[in-house]
């Protein structure tokens, strides 16, 4: 039975002061916090297996490797890939898609076409610019409109025998919008495309199933996910990673090595150049392990609630207009209060200990869309409560006082 | 008077708020009292990046004084260049260029000092005194 308070008690930092404040944390979909199971595993690793893995014969190696290796399966279970090697351990979301992106550096010629969405975060867009300028491919957009979502008829039209990769984020982190891919994925692949999907925003909040989804790449972050920074993981279908070519060189990748040729080694070993973040990878295992163990059906329908009525009680100020107002969305409202900077609001909440992220989201896009600086965003996790939204409303209601 | 002085001047009416909602609340009543910038002045060279709000900076020297003139998007950021106008507008430049900023921790903005915080504070002072170090070579 989901019980918040019982979660809350998972969580030491929920229980710290800012600013000589109960700190309220809506800044999730930047980084959730990590509960006391995960940094157990932090501190257990670190106190009882640390050492390299995959090359030693003592002990600890092939104690930390199992862990490691555990891991990867825990993950493959997650997101139900067919083979553990599917899943490739990175730095994050961005090391995943730079990794993908430079793959298919040697795949693309003048000509090709790639499209994106006009949803995508920063790092879904300069990387695949600087692909483009790279092989002379071209880079494409699906528009969105003023809900924002993705105009799908548009997407429709962009498609043709050129487009060779389609790269969509599951959510936008700017606006919350839950984007149609099964749609986009069987559309793509209908003219041969691969599809790429950007998970950063969508692994907290629903348990995806890239068999299911027949999605080519699938990317996200652990810190996303209950998870410490530093470490994601890039979901391939078999033979797409087969295809790529090798990223990093380095130890851990190859098979054989003289000074006249290298071979490489098997996945998913070929993208894992040197010594992983191992202590990450482990953790990002354990985070899985205990969001599973509240329930991705429960975290969801508990978010959808708290997105309902912060969004009821937000809209309740006068001059507040939110962005992104698809039906379809998670929990994160963007917003900004008429003739206010989001700056200043975001300051203002910040000294009532109130962490809420404001800017443009790395989205200036979707800003320059919407003809405004930034927005506040207040991303809720399972772990937030009305009462934290309350503390909200009453916190812009304050800003609001303070800087008209 | 001098730069010290006027830092002194400032520093005791921000001694006079009880909390940070009176110190914020003035600042942003200073920010709103800022004379505007001639619009001319608000181009793209002339913004300080590094601010998460916009801000543009204009520098003009007139009796071997620089004057500043300033403006922001967003209101308390404005506030801070108010205090920043009022400590180096109409001073010498090698003034400003000696100048230390340690007034701004004593108003109990020191959260705004530090050089990760997307306000800019930091870039402002730096492009103030750079304006300084251009008009003091200009000077000799």
């Amino acid at each position: 039975m989901f019980n918040v308070e019982d979660i809350r008690k998972d969580f030491p930092i929920l229980s710290r002061k800012v600013n000589g404040k109960p700190l309220v944390y809506f800044d999730n979909a930047a980084t959730s916090q990590t509960p006391q199971q995960v940094i157990d595993v932090i501190v257990d690793y670190y106190s009882n297996y640390n050492a390299n893995i995959h090359r030693g014969v003592h002990t600890l190696s092939q104690e930390a490797t199992d862990l490691y290796e555990q891991a990867r399966h825990k993950i493959q279970a997650h997101f139900n890939a067919k083979f553990a090697h599917e899943i490739i351990f990175t730095s994050g979301t961005t090391h995943s898609i730079n990794l993908v992106a430079n793959g298919f550096s040697s795949l693309l010629k003048k000509g090709d076409e790639i499209i994106v969405s006009a949803l995508e975060h920063h790092s879904n867009i300069v990387p695949w610019q600087m692909l483009c300028e790279r092989t002379g491919a071209s880079l494409k957009v699906i528009p969105m409109n003023d809900e924002g979502e993705l105009v799908i008829s548009e997407f429709d039209a962009l498609l043709s025998k050129n487009t060779k990769l389609v790269f969509v984020n599951h959510i936008s982190n700017a606006l919350g919008t839950i984007n149609p891919i099964e749609n986009i994925i069987e559309k793509a692949h209908q003219v041969g495309a691969a599809v790429l999907i950007d998970g950063a925003q969508s692994a907290p909040h629903i348990k995806p199933d890239v068999q299911a989804l027949n999605v080519d790449f699938y990317v996200t972050s652990a810190h996303k996910t209950c998870g410490p920074t530093g470490v994601g993981m890039l979901y391939g279908k078999e033979e797409w990673l087969n295809k790529l070519p090798p990223y990093q060189g380095g130890g851990e990748m190859i098979a054989e090595v003289t000074f006249r040729k290298t071979t490489y080694a098997a996945l998913p070993h070929k993208f894992e150049a040197g010594t992983p973040n191992i202590c990450g990878g482990i953790a990002f295992g354990a985070a899985l392990d205990y969001m599973n163990s509240v329930g991705f059906t429960a975290i969801a329908n508990y978010e959808h609630e708290l997105l309902e009525y912060a969004t009821k009680k937000l809209l309740e100020i006068e001059g507040l207009k939110i962005y992104g107002t698809s039906k379809q969305k998670t929990s994160v409202i963007s917003f900004n209060l008429e003739g206010i900077h989001p700056y200043d609001v975001g300051t203002i909440l910040d000294k009532l200990g109130i962490a809420v992220r404001t800017g443009h989201h790395c989205a200036q896009p979707i800003m320059d869309f919407y003809k405004i600086p930034g927005t506040v965003r207040a991303s809720f996790a399972f772990y937030n409560t009305k009462a934290e939204i309350d503390t909200l409303v009453e916190g812009v209601k304050k800003a609001k006082m303070m800087l008209s | 008077m001098s730069i010290e002085d006027i830092q002194n001047e400032i520093i005791d009416e921000f001694a006079m708020f009880e909390d940070w909602e009176e110190r914020y609340q003035y600042m942003i009543d200073l920010g709103k009292d800022l004379p505007l910038i001639n619009d001319q002045y608000k181009t793209e060279s002339n913004i300080i990046k590094g601010c998460q709000s916009k801000v543009w900076v204009h520098a003009e020297l007139n009796d071997d004084k620089i004057e500043f003139t300033a403006d922001s998007d967003a209101i308390i950021t404005k506030g801070i260049i108010a205090i920043l106008i009022r400590t180096f507008s109409n001073q010498h430049p090698q003034d400003i260029i000696d100048a230390n900023t340690d007034f701004i921790d004593k108003i109990g903005l020191k959260e705004h000092l530090s050089p990760t915080r997307a306000n800019g504070l930091v870039s402002m002072v730096k492009q103030l005194k750079m304006y300084a170090i251009a008009y003091q070579t200009q000077i000799k």
